[in-house]
């Protein structure tokens, strides 16, 4: 911090001071070393070369979402319509309209020239719970809950070395939903001469520990209909798949077509190489 | 290498278009009849790849454009548009973001052999020249491009490079409201950005054409450093090096399509997928792993102006390669301490990479001076000092007799031969 702040123009540096003070900092890199446990790794379906969203998890995880999260978190990126496309919840086009339709959207101008409440549409973006930042600022002590649409991406932790240069290999890329997945089970009562702010609560993974949100889960607080355990870590994993869906909704077509082209170019650089050693065949070199 | 082409079209229309403009009889010349060393070995596939980069961002870019929207309150959101609405357009941003770090790992290997090699020694000291351009250009470009998709990094990660400007005495200031266009990083800086990232690709392959034609004039170099002497040195650049160069493109796009399809936010930062917030400072402002050797340098030097002129001289320097390496000698294989030192810088620049990464406190930040030094002395005092008591071993008489001493075993005409680092 202190060096970045040096090369910062001293018209932005009262900026940077007040946004820290403030405690607005953004909690992108978590684990910074400061007594911040490393996130445990879980299994995603949706991890790995085939991986694929598990359809009725994402479902529950969307379920979630709409009772709890979406009560004070925005997801503007996020259309009804999406609710319907493959390769997520996949619900039918008749159940997502439904959803849709259990809305009211502003819409407008009329031809009167006022503006008017509609039930929403599958075109429709997921309506805010708050008009603006302001607003939830002024409903959550503060703290703007962050918008769901790409955090499944906007959050990690530090890997370190040599874990880092593995990951390449084992293709680990669920930083992310590792890291919201412990922050969600993460809230504890805080140790003995921690001196947690006014308002904050305590939880292991976040950086800082002190975070504004409070616990937003727990046992038996979402009724499922299909049997599943309702435990706080089962809304957790569920509601975690979901956002990493509602981050990369193409993810599925990304690894089906990461695969073909993959055989296609083995198969392409075999054939090449075949072709190399005879063309070369005749040429000391 | 150069001159007339050999070129003689049958066709009377060819012939009609050739006695006009001789275009084809110039592809022939560069492309199909040019003779290259026959033991060039796969580091050289590298250029070939480059070119197949340039032109993979250049197209994928061009597409991103069509979709995307330079303005601050729209640029983050018109992003995300791309990956979610348009149709392959994940494909398509993931390409061109994962392909910048694919063209600069490329990049690197090309200019660690043509250090390894010698490449930059007389008569190929403009080419060089002309690949520390393509270079500087490349960094250019890539930092204004990971600007537009407007997220934490970018917005903080300009904020940073540019107020670098600032350093300079007197027109610090002046310049740094100058390539803002106002008094703070916001919609000009963006607008000019954008601007300018589609603009210097295309001098990057201006600057390519050069690359290639002085290639063509002086010929490449080759793993023993020998000019080839005979047509017996040479081979056809078709088929054998288009067969081969396919061959490398074809392993390096598997390598690239790992990245893009199972990992393609691996070389990225989170941050990124926060839109930017000027009120909201990311924990740590770091910059795409390929500048970070630099970012290392900067932060290695107490004072500001000091650590701007330092990383700006680790490129520079480069530039005078071809003249503070004293050695007669070219390539780097039969040069026994050249090639313990070149390792050891290799591993200096990874060291300082890695330094890049980690905040700026403690033992990083004297390990950072420490390497920073060393990278500076690598060539301003171990490259000149080398060529003066370095014992080379004996160079061969011709690329065959090395070529035809390793493969077939048999005793070369001097005894101190070593055999070339050669493959396929």
């Amino acid at each position: 911090m202190s060096t970045t702040m040096s090369f910062r123009s001293s018209l932005l540096r009262p900026l940077a001071v007040a946004a820290l003070a403030f405690g607005l900092a953004a909690p992108a890199l978590a684990a910074d070393g400061h007594g911040t446990p490393k996130p445990p790794r879980e299994e995603w379906s949706f991890a790995g070369p085939f991986g694929t969203f598990d359809q009725a998890q994402v479902q529950r995880g969307f379920q979630v979402f709409k009772e709890v999260c979406a009560s004070c978190h925005a997801a503007h990126l996020f259309s009804f319509r999406n609710l319907a496309q493959p390769g997520g919840p996949s619900f039918s086009e008749a159940q997502a309209k439904a959803v849709a339709e259990s809305y009211q959207v502003q819409d407008g101008p009329n031809d009167a020239g006022d503006m008017f409440d509609r039930p929403g549409r599958l075109s429709d973006r997921w309506p805010s719970p708050f008009p603006n930042e302001q607003a939830a600022r002024a409903s959550n002590g503060g703290a703007y809950p962050p918008d769901f649409s790409t955090l499944a991406k906007a959050r990690t932790y530090e890997v370190g070395f040599p874990g880092f240069l593995i990951d390449i290999f084992t293709q680990y890329q669920e930083n992310g939903v590792d890291y919201i997945h412990a922050l969600l089970v993460g809230y504890e009562e805080p140790p003995e001469g921690f001196a947690l702010p006014e308002g904050a609560h305590y939880n292991k993974y976040f950086p800082g520990h002190a975070i504004k949100m409070p616990q937003p889960l727990s046992d038996g607080q979402v009724t499922y209909t299909d049997g599943t355990p309702e435990t706080l870590d089962q809304y957790s994993r569920d509601v975690t798949a979901f956002m990493m869906w509602m981050a990369e909704p193409h993810l599925e077509a990304r690894k089906r077509i990461g695969f073909q082209v993959m055989i296609f170019l083995i198969i392409f650089a075999g054939l090449l190489y075949f072709t190399k050693k005879k063309v070369w065949k005749s040429v000391g070199h | 290498m150069s001159g007339h082409s050999t070129f003689e079209p049958k066709h009377p229309a060819l012939k009609w278009f050739e006695s006009r403009l001789p275009l084809v009889g110039l592809i022939h010349s560069s492309f199909v009849a040019y003779p290259t060393p026959r033991n060039l070995n796969y580091w050289w596939t590298f250029g070939g790849i480059l070119s197949l980069m340039l032109v993979c961002q250049i197209v994928s870019g061009v597409v991103l454009a069509m979709h995307y929207t330079p303005h601050i309150t729209l640029a983050f959101d018109s992003v995300e548009h791309i990956m979610r609405d348009v149709s392959y357009g994940w494909l398509i941003r993931y390409i061109h973001a994962n392909g910048a770090s694919m063209f600069f790992i490329a990049v690197y290997i090309h200019m660690f052999r043509g250090l390894y090699y010698g490449s930059y020694k007389a008569p190929r000291e403009v080419l060089w020249i002309l690949g520390c351009i393509i270079y500087l250009l490349m960094m250019a470009t890539a930092f204004m491009g990971y600007v537009l998709p407007w997220g934490q990094m970018s917005f903080w990660g300009a904020t940073v490079i540019t107020n670098l400007f600032s350093a300079f005495p007197v027109v610090g200031p002046t310049i740094v409201e100058w390539l803002w266009g106002g008094f703070s990083v916001d919609n000009a800086t963006l607008n000019r950005f954008f601007s300018l990232h589609y603009l210097l690709p295309f001098m990057i392959a201006g600057v390519v054409v050069l690359h290639v034609w002085a290639l063509h004039v002086v010929g490449q170099n080759n793993p023993t450093g020998v000019e080839p002497k005979s047509p017996k040195d040479t081979v056809p650049f078709t088929p054998y090096a288009t067969i081969k160069d396919g061959f490398g493109m074809v392993c390096f796009l598997i390598f690239f399509a790992w990245f893009l399809f199972y990992i393609p936010n691996y070389l990225g930062h989170a941050d990124n997928y926060i839109p930017a917030n000027p009120l909201v400072t990311p924990a740590h402002i770091v910059p795409e792993w390929y500048y970070l050797p630099f970012y290392a340098m900067l932060r290695a030097v107490p004072d500001k102006l000091g650590g701007v002129l330092t990383m700006f001289g680790a490129i520079i320097v480069l530039f005078f390669v071809p003249w503070l390496d004293t050695s007669k000698v070219r390539s780097g294989v039969y040069r026994p301490l050249f090639k313990q030192f070149f390792w050891i810088w290799v591993v200096v620049c990874i060291g300082l990479g890695w330094l890049g990464s980690k905040p700026a406190e403690g033992g990083y930040v004297i390990a950072g001076r420490i390497l920073t030094i060393y990278y500076f002395a690598h060539f301003l005092i171990i490259l000149p000092l080398l060529g003066l008591f370095e014992k080379p071993k004996a160079v061969p008489a011709s690329i065959t007799e090395a070529v035809l001493g390793k493969n077939k075993g048999a005793a070369p005409a001097s005894a101190g031969v070593s055999a070339p680092q050669t493959k396929g």
